[in-house]
């Protein structure tokens, strides 16, 4: 049977994805983007705030736009990148082909060179009743509120302070949702004081050493138990409380899908400083199989920033190795690396760097 | 306090303030105390006036003498954490940013609310700027009593 | 509960379209998943735990966690999170594993 064929494919059409197209179209990589979702953007179609970083990485733009901004530049290259929605990869195998679902149809295509730009999911919190309807991861929340103008409830508790946790109550509120509390286990806030600072003044709590203890309800969430946490994060006898609400997020964290890594048989680590198993790379990006390449959180969760500079280093990358080499390639591909060097410099893409190391065997893990 | 509670101290607060006498015209006060890579406060100043540098994770540094007051980073902060300030006589003028809908109105009376999210003051509002550049984020600019000038953040309407 | 006013995100004039949900007339607005339009109208309970029968509502929005899986068009397993509402769509709850082809 006659079987499509690409040189270059892309799974995941997020930031990583588009950015890695972009930079192959103009290379002269004819690519074929797969994305399971009936739309492109990843999820920066629901990011309703301006993102940090700097001008290259479109700080200060909003996330929504960002995501208009990286569409336009794969629809502006119709005929070097070809785009197929509504289609997940559920077969990867070693001679180059992968199958697609695509409704109920599966099909076969190959490809001399992948990218895998599948991303990272929402982590899940171990608590009695924990899959009542009602409690949500808080990205979902995100999408259902900011893609579909739905709300999740009335009176909100957040899981977890990281930056999303943050955000996400932040943008609760501005769609007219009630934030009760952000409950963060740890001693202090985890993401940017500058959003923790935005929620304060709003007069949400951010209570630390705080956890919840288990989810109350018959059909749906009705209320939630809360514990305060000692120094090892055990609970506190005696300090529960409950708190009533109908919608709980759960914001702790995000693991790299490289559910397909595996199935092929690419050598992962499980990096906790990358947010779980991620595959073993190289400087250019390529797995340990042959001819596939990661870019963006399947390979370390990261803000969406670092996503979309590894997206265009990996089809810089990518591209030359098919033998098409960017006219720009020298410069490009110094400055993609010095702005991830200066993105992961601070001590919140510390983490980022040591998992690195970690990864590629030049740190000592403990 | 701030890694707890989200509310600096009121050294930091001070700390980002310029010396006394300064504000005789609209200053940025940028609240922004936690090395972070970001810099579009520093690159969307048209005066000179903020610096970062190289390493986009540095705190920003505002030179008060190069600063007018204008507000652009005030709308251009992703963190919506720097503001502008200006002492009068009787009493202070800030521009804040707002992204809550509905947006106030010139001429109304809000409440004045400091970093702990508590109301500690009524406040005249004197503008409301928003056009395309703004992108969604409105300068808002109001009239607050002098003693406040450490205290006041953001406003909340009157229920 | 659908946002009525935003200030960053405009709702404007939706079109709606209709489909039914076990059998009951219900509405949406194009743009909308399967699982936003039911989650917009109050249904929470999506699906329930295949052994337990616990009910499981909205949880990941990105078609990964199998929580909203439901019967559309009679197809089962259908998620629902990343499945664009249709004008005249038949949208079941699901029995158990859902059976392939239950028409046939």
């Amino acid at each position: 049977m006659f079987m499509k064929h690409f040189r270059l494919i892309i799974i995941g059409g997020g930031p990583a994805g588009l950015s890695a197209a972009k930079i192959a179209a103009e290379s002269g990589v004819k690519s074929l983007i797969i994305e399971r979702d009936f739309k492109l953007g990843g999820q920066l179609v629901k990011q309703t705030h301006m993102f940090f970083g700097s001008e290259k990485q479109y700080a200060k733009t909003r996330g929504i736009n960002i995501a208009k901004i990286l569409i336009n530049d794969v629809e502006q290259n119709i005929n070097m990148i070809t785009v197929m929605k509504n289609t997940t990869v559920v077969g990867l195998y070693e001679d180059n082909v992968l199958t697609v679902l695509q409704g109920e149809t599966y099909t076969k295509i190959s490809f001399d060179s992948l990218v895998v730009a599948t991303g990272a999911s929402e982590k899940f919190l171990a608590f009695e009743n924990n899959d009542l309807p009602g409690i949500y991861g808080a990205g979902a929340v995100q999408t259902l509120m900011n893609v579909h103008g739905v709300l999740p409830g009335e009176k909100v508790v957040m899981i977890g302070s990281g930056n999303i946790g943050l955000i996400v109550s932040y943008q609760l509120l501005q769609a007219g949702v009630n934030v009760l509390k952000v409950l963060e286990a740890a001693p202090t806030i985890g993401g940017y004081k500058v959003h923790a600072s935005k929620l304060k003044r709003l007069g949400v709590d951010i209570l630390t050493n705080h956890s919840i203890k288990k989810a109350i309800g018959k059909d749906k969430l009705e209320k939630i138990l809360v514990s305060e946490l000692d120094d090892k994060w055990e609970f506190i006898e005696g300090s529960e409380f409950e708190i009533e609400t109908d919608a709980l997020c759960i914001s702790v964290g995000l693991s790299p899908m490289g559910n397909l890594l595996s199935m092929i048989g690419a050598e992962m680590k499980y990096i906790s400083k990358l947010g779980g198993l991620v595959p073993v790379i190289d400087h250019h990006h390529e797995t340990t199989i042959k001819n596939i390449y990661v870019a963006g959180d399947v390979c370390g969760v990261e803000e969406a920033s670092s996503a979309i500079v590894e997206g265009y280093l990996t089809g810089l990358l990518v591209s030359e190795r098919l033998g098409f080499r960017h006219k720009d390639f020298d410069n490009l591909y110094d400055d993609y690396n010095s702005q991830l060097d200066n993105l992961r410099s601070g001590p919140f893409g510390v983490r980022t760097l040591e998992g690195l190391q970690e990864l590629r065997g030049e740190r000592n893990v403990k | 306090m701030l890694n707890k509670t989200g509310v600096p101290t009121l050294e930091e607060i001070k700390s980002r303030f310029p010396k006394k006498g300064l504000l005789i015209k609209h200053k940025a006060i940028t609240e922004c105390y936690e090395e972070i890579p970001c810099n579009p406060c520093a690159t969307s100043c048209p005066f000179n006036a903020i610096h970062i540098g190289e390493d986009i994770n540095t705190p920003p540094k505002v030179d008060f003498n190069n600063c007018v007051g204008c507000g652009i980073c005030v709308y251009s902060c992703p963190g919506l954490a720097i503001f502008t300030v200006e002492e009068h006589s009787d009493h202070l003028r800030f521009k804040i940013p707002f992204e809550f809908v509905p947006y106030p109105k010139q001429g109304e009376t809000w409440h004045g609310v400091n970093r702990n999210g508590d109301i500690i003051t009524n406040v005249d509002i004197l503008k409301v700027s928003i056009t395309e550049k703004y992108d969604k984020t409105a300068l808002i600019e109001v009239k607050v009593d002098k003693e406040f000038i450490h205290d006041f953040v953001t406003i909340r309407r009157i229920t | 509960m659908r946002i009525k006013k935003h200030p960053i995100l405009e709702f404007g004039e939706q079109t709606k379209i209709h489909f039914t949900y076990n059998g009951k007339k219900m509405y949406g607005y194009i743009g909308d998943t399967v699982a936003s339009a039911l989650h917009a109208l109050g249904i929470r309970r999506l699906s329930d735990s295949i052994k337990l029968k616990r009910p499981r509502g909205f949880y990941c929005a990105i078609g990964n966690c199998a929580s909203c899986n439901m019967v559309v068009n009679d197809v089962p397993n259908v998620r629902t999170c990343i499945t664009e509402l249709e004008d005249g769509m038949i949208v079941k709850t699901q029995e158990g594993k859902g059976n392939v082809y239950e028409t046939f």
